[in-house]
This record gives C-alpha cells, sequence and structure tokens, in this order.
C-alpha cells in the first residue's frame, strides 16, 4: 500500500470542506461519535441535512465565520492507498497556506463552482500548485445539482480550464463533474450524471500514480545530526546522520563533500543500525566513511559521479509570506532543510501577474506575490533547480530577528548563464 | 517502500532535525502507546549514540500504577535520562486547587507543571506523541509548533511549514512543541507497534477490572482517586484501554482483544473514534481541546 498527499483547493463557498466531508462520509471513515455530534448540530440549527463541512473545519473562528482559515489534514484508507488530505483556505489572504499545502503534496484537487465557472482563484491556485511541482490535476467541478447537471456547463468550464492547462503545461488533469452535497462523483459514480462516462473522485484518486519516492535524480544526502557516542565499546564511532533527498547511495562508492569538496570513501551505510548495501530516497541513514574529516550539520554527502552546483549567487522563485513588503537589499536568512546561511536579497527581477500569468517588472513583494529575486548568500549552497529536484531545490526564508518564516523559495537558476535579464519597474502613473 | 517506512523515515527525519536545531530538547513521556512509539523512533534516529534528550514525564498522580512501571523499566532498558514532575508538587508550590468533584481530574492542571518543567531546564523543544487525527483542533497544527512565554497557541498565527524544511528558529521565552508523528494515524501507530514488536503496559489488552458505570455509558476503571457515593453502580468487566491518560478521565472499553493482533482486528471494526470512546475531557465543550493547547497543553 502506498501514500497520496492530495490538496484541495479552489475559492471561497466553492465547498472544498463539503467536499472532503463528503469522501469522508461515503468513504465510511467518519466514526460514529463523531457523527454523533454532526447530528446534534443539525438538530439546533433546524437543518435537513447535517454540514459535512464541519469535519474539517476545527478551529472557533472558522467555525464562527463558516470559512476555512488554516490548512487542516485529514486522513483517510481505502483497500488501495492511504491518503493525507491537506485542506487549503480559499481566501486570497491565507494564500500562503495554500502553498504550504501545495508544498507537500501529489496530487491538486481544483474545485469550480459550475456556476461561477473558472475564476481569479482557479487561476491563482493551479499556477501555484504548479509552480509548486505538482504534476496531477483534478479539475473538481462542484455544485452540478445547482445548474440541473447541465453537461454543457459542465464542457465549458472544461474548455476554459484547458487554456489555463495549456498554458501551465500541466501534465494530468482530469475533469470530473459533481455534485459533494449530494454525494453524486464523489465515491459512487451518479446517477443524475448521465453524460460522464469517467472515474468517481475516489476511483481517481485510488488508482492515479503516485509520483516515485526515489526521485529519479542525482544522489544527494544532506547531514542532519552527527552521531559519536564516545563510549568504551565505541569510542570513534562517527556516523553522519541525515535523509536521503535523492537518488541512491551504494556502500563502497568514492564520495565527496560539499561545500569542502574534499574526497573519502563511503564506507558503510547504517540503516536501524545494520549495515545494508544500497539506500535510497526517502530512507534516514546514517553514512560511516573512510577517513576523518571535518563534517558538521548541513554539510551534502554525493557520490564523485555527481554534480551539484555549490554556489553564493542564485535566482529563485519566492511565494513571498510576510505582511511587510520585500524590497531589494533587505537581509534574511536561508534554510536549506539542514544549512542555515546568511543571505541577501539583492535584485528583485519580476512578478508574476496571475491574471495573465506574464512576467513584469516590479520593485517589491507583497504578501502573497509571486516574484523572482536574486539572492546573495554569506557562504555556499549546494543546490539544484526546483524543477530537476524537488528536495535540493526548495528552500524557505526566516528573519533573522523574530525568527518568522517570510517566504517560499524555489531555485530558478544556479549558474549565471542562466540568470534573466533586468526587467525595468513599471512605473506608478503613466504621464 | 510502504508507508510504514515511509511514515518512520518522516519521523526520524523530524526528530534529528530536533537535534540538530536545538540546544536542550526533551521528549514529553506519557506512558501512552504514541510515546512508546517514539521512543522506538529516537532509537532508530540516534543509536548507537544516546538520545539527545531525556525522556520527561508529568505525573499527575493519578497514573495507572501499570504505566509508572512500565515508564521506569523502559527508561532503565534504554539508559536514558528520565525527569520525573509532579503535578502534587505544582498543586502545593502555586497553591492551586484540587479538582473536586466525582471524578477530580488533574489533567487540566498538568499544563502548570509542564510549563514550570520547560522552565526549570530551560527545554527550548519538547517532542510529543500528538497526532493530527486525534481531534480537529490538532489537525491543524504544524509539525514545529511555535508556543510564546507562556506556553501558548496561537492558531492564527502559525508559522507557514513548507516542504519538509523545518523552522525552529526561536526568541528567547519562547519554546517549540514537536510533533514527529503527526501524520499517523491510531491505525498506524498499532501497525507500527505490531511490526516494531513493541512491548506495551498490560493495560492496553483485555483484562479484569472493577469499574464505574458513567451516565454517559462509557466505563471508568476504580480507583481510590475518585469520590463516589451510594448512586454509583460498580462492575466487573473484561476491559481495555485505547489511550492511556489519568486513570480518572480515561474510560476502558470492554474487548476481549489480548494481543496487538486482536487489538488491530478491533480496531478495524471500531466504529467509534479514540477520543470519543476514550476522553472525558474533549466532551466538555465543542472547541475543549483548542481552548486547552492555547493555555499550553501539549
Amino acid at each position: 500500500m502506498d501514500i497520496l498527499r492530495f490538496i484541495t483547493c479552489g475559492s471561497v463557498d466553492d465547498g472544498k470542506s463539503t467536499l472532503i466531508g463528503r469522501l469522508l462520509y461515503d468513504s465510511d471513515s467518519v466514526s460514529l461519535d463523531v457523527l454523533a455530534t454532526l447530528e446534534k448540530k443539525r438538530t439546533a440549527t433546524n437543518s435537513t441535512d447535517v454540514d459535512l463541512a464541519l469535519l474539517t473545519d476545527g478551529l472557533k473562528a472558522e467555525r464562527e465565520q463558516g470559512i476555512t482559515i488554516d490548512v487542516a489534514h485529514k486522513y483517510f484508507t481505502t483497500p488501495r492507498r492511504k491518503f493525507i488530505i491537506t485542506d487549503a483556505p480559499g481566501h486570497v489572504q491565507y494564500t500562503r497556506n495554500m502553498v504550504t499545502g501545495a508544498s507537500n503534496a501529489d496530487l491538486a484537487i481544483v474545485l469550480v463552482d459550475a456556476r461561477q465557472g473558472v475564476i481569479e482563484q482557479t487561476r491563482r491556485h493551479t499556477l501555484l500548485a504548479s509552480l509548486l511541482g505538482i504534476r496531477h490535476f483534478v479539475l473538481a467541478v462542484n455544485k452540478l445539482d445547482l445548474v440541473g447537471y447541465d453537461e454543457a456547463v459542465f464542457q465549458k468550464i472544461v474548455a476554459d480550464y484547458q487554456a489555463i492547462a495549456e498554458q501551465l503545461k500541466l501534465a494530468h488533469v482530469q475533469a470530473i463533474p459533481l455534485s459533494a452535497l449530494h454525494g453524486d462523483n464523489i465515491v459512487r459514480r451518479s446517477k443524475h450524471i448521465t453524460w460522464y462516462a469517467g472515474p468517481s473522485l475516489l476511483e481517481h484518486l485510488e488508482s492515479v500514480p503516485v509520483a516515485t519516492d526515489a526521485n529519479p535524480h542525482e544522489p544527494r544526502f544532506q547531514v542532519q545530526y552527527v552521531i559519536r557516542p564516545q563510549t568504551e565499546e565505541l569510542p570513534d564511532y562517527r556516523g553522519y546522520a541525515g535523509r536521503i533527498q535523492s537518488g541512491t547511495y551504494r556502500a563502497g562508492d568514492k564520495v565527496r563533500i560539499w561545500p569542502s569538496g574534499l574526497e573519502t570513501v563511503l564506507e558503510a551505510i547504517e540503516v536501524n543500525q545494520q549495515a545494508v548495501p544500497t539506500a535510497e530516497a526517502p530512507l534516514g541513514v546514517v553514512l560511516r566513511l573512510r577517513d576523518d574529516i571535518d563534517i558538521s550539520r548541513g554539510d551534502t554527502i554525493v557520490p564523485i559521479a555527481a554534480h551539484p552546483a555549490v554556489v553564493r549567487e542564485l535566482e529563485a522563485t519566492l511565494c513571498w509570506m510576510d505582511e511587510r513588503p520585500l524590497r531589494a537589499g533587505r537581509k534574511l536568512l536561508v534554510q536549506h532543510h539542514a544549512t542555515v546561511v546568511k543571505a541577501a536579497v539583492t535584485t528583485i527581477l519580476q512578478k508574476t501577474n496571475i491574471e495573465t500569468f506574464e512576467s513584469v517588472g516590479t520593485d517589491e513583494a507583497k504578501l502573497n506575490d509571486i516574484v523572482r529575486v536574486r539572492l546573495k548568500t554569506a557562504s555556499p549552497l549546494v543546490a539544484d533547480e526546483y524543477r530537476q529536484n524537488r528536495d535540493t531545490g526548495a528552500f524557505i526564508l526566516v528573519d533573522e530577528q523574530t525568527g518568522a518564516t517570510l517566504a517560499a523559495g524555489l531555485i530558478a537558476a544556479t549558474d549565471p548563464e542562466y540568470f534573466t535579464q533586468e526587467v525595468a519597474a513599471e512605473p506608478a502613473f503613466s504621464i | 517502500m510502504d508507508y510504514l517506512d515511509r511514515l518512520e523515515a518522516e519521523a526520524i527525519h523530524i526528530l534529528r532535525e530536533v537535534a540538530g536545531q536545538f540546544e536542550r530538547p526533551a521528549l514529553l513521556f506519557s506512558g501512552g502507546k504514541d510515546s512508546i512509539a517514539l521512543t522506538r523512533l529516537a532509537e532508530k534516529a540516534f543509536r548507537p549514540g544516546k538520545f539527545p534528550f531525556p525522556l520527561v514525564h508529568i505525573d499527575t498522580g493519578h497514573n495507572f500504577e501499570e504505566i509508572i512501571r512500565y515508564r521506569d523499566d523502559l527508561a532503565a532498558r534504554l539508559g536514558e535520562k528520565l525527569i520525573v514532575r509532579k503535578v502534587e508538587d505544582t498543586i502545593r508550590a502555586r497553591g492551586l486547587r484540587e479538582p473536586g468533584g466525582k471524578y477530580p481530574s488533574r489533567n487540566p492542571l498538568q499544563t502548570y507543571t509542564l510549563l514550570d518543567v520547560i522552565e526549570e531546564f530551560e527545554f527550548d523543544a519538547c517532542i510529543g506523541g500528538a497526532r493530527r487525527d486525534e481531534e480537529k483542533a490538532r489537525a491543524k497544527e504544524r509539525i514545529f509548533s511555535v508556543r510564546d512565554d507562556f506556553g501558548q497557541w496561537d492558531p492564527k498565527r502559525q508559522r507557514p511549514e513548507l516542504w519538509n524544511i523545518y523552522n525552529g528558529r526561536i526568541q528567547k521565552g519562547e519554546n517549540v512543541r514537536v510533533f514527529p508523528i503527526s501524520n499517523w494515524t491510531e491505525l498506524d501507530v498499532w501497525n507500527y507497534i505490531q511490526r516494531e514488536k513493541i512491548e506495551l503496559p498490560e493495560i492496553y489488552f483485555s483484562h479484569e477490572r472493577q469499574c464505574v458505570v458513567l451516565p454517559s455509558g462509557q466505563l471508568l476503571g476504580l480507583s481510590e482517586h475518585l469520590n463516589l457515593d451510594d448512586t454509583d453502580e460498580i462492575v466487573q468487566r473484561r476491559v481495555r484501554f485505547r489511550t492511556v491518560g489519568d486513570s480518572t478521565c480515561t474510560a476502558a472499553v470492554e474487548s476481549d482483544a489480548a494481543s496487538i493482533d486482536d487489538i488491530i482486528q478491533d480496531l478495524l471494526l471500531a466504529k467509534v473514534s479514540e477520543r470519543g470512546a476514550t476522553r472525558l475531557d474533549d466532551n466538555l465543550s465543542e472547541t475543549g481541546m483548542e481552548d486547552r493547547k492555547r493555555n499550553g497543553y501539549f
């Protein structure tokens, strides 16, 4: 059995929470006492149906306002798969939470209200999900009951979305007409939507291929922690504990330590104190090296045939998540997994217009903006481009004083040859 | 790679991040199956070295004696440091009022003892075995959850948690709660315990016990801490515990499950959620857990 992590996104009132509630409810994943709580609520509010959205909206403020503020995680299992659902908020001001959810997802369900069609949030969320490397999309056209289960409405929305999919070069899109409220095409095929022959949502989620674990990239391993027991039995033991971020490691291979560039031999790979001949991502392992080299947390160990970029300047796409706008010259910290280095944003190159997906010049990044920037770091980073490696191509920006997470960063270019030509900022007023 | 291997790899990664990012972490050990699973994960993360943190147990004084015995044996077997702080001492030192009523629960008072022990040892990170599937406020919590000076959780000001990059940078006085098995369900934990052949305290398995029948129909194990009267019905039943909290607020479920296999079978058939079946404190209000978490609860 494997795991599929998916995110649900869409605008406010598209019915995301209801959709998840329905998925849990119809797949028998809701327990009796939770159902009893829902039932109590139904009677109290004099409604005819239980409010399935209550299954996910967990915070007081969310129930008061009837909206989802923060990312909620839900879990359910069918005989085919374990599912981890990230329910992301639809409000524009919580877009950063949507990015948070998408960063860990294999698939995105993009909800569209059949009465509204494709709207700005549909474009924004699809852009964000695709930017974060999600390959599988479900266009879930919801509330079809409210348009009389009309096929023409569905087809119009599919056509509109197709244009977005082409523009963003989405790999896989499955469009499904449904009604979360009534359970049409969620777990079971709909009796009302006779013109649709495709899978129900759950059928699709159960059969879509999950991105392979040991992503077929070059091997990468970053030291998280150095194990040194210094006991009588093991006076000289030194093991480098960490996670294989990508690729495969083989005991006996010649390896190089970055950023120092020193070379040695991978003496042994240990998993739970047992030596294994090979290990692959995303396994946690302990690496033992032949030579006693100065290695600490954040250093990268790779076979000598692998060539990560080791740079002090790079270009990245940022999803800016702080209230205070980013301006060029700002100093902050880059946290690249176990490495934390001081850095400065030297230039804000351009901003993505989420309506047109075009790049425009800008000199600042506001909350929820997607910008391309150039960064300089105080010490070298062992980096890959995000589109090559979703693990080692990712970093976060952190405020040195408060510790707040300011941005999600996706490495776009590590070689100055491919750096962006600066686009002049558009004047605020045209004369 | 099997899904349990993936969950295990994620948890080990998180534990090592704690070791790498913090100076004085601690593992909050309740004696329950989740924190027991955490100790196994810590062995996998740090052996042949020592754990880079002590085990910390907040003893309410209302614990099951089997749990206390198990705790001491486990710490000895692991050869790791165990710190125990008693709620009773907090009550005395802070002049708090003992909870009253028929089923007096010291559960809410644990928060004070926890905050005191964090201050005493200047812990900057506390690892806990909470899971997001337990309760809906927990479903919203980050894996690295920053708490302020008063241990408070502000759900609206949570840091975005991107990819598997965990930001543990804090200011003086703040600390972080870390939940390595956030993404595990109750069934995942049991499957893991079975796979790893982890020994558990006896009270998880079916045994005869004298119980009080609560108005809700739930069964509460008889103990000296309860203030019962003539109206209470005492029965002898074959029961086990699905979760292990205080003896005064953790209900037993009727069960013949004598092995982990039986429990997993039970669970696959179970239609009542873990907290719903066994926790008296969450039923107090719709937002019981959220309120307690805001105030510094685990």
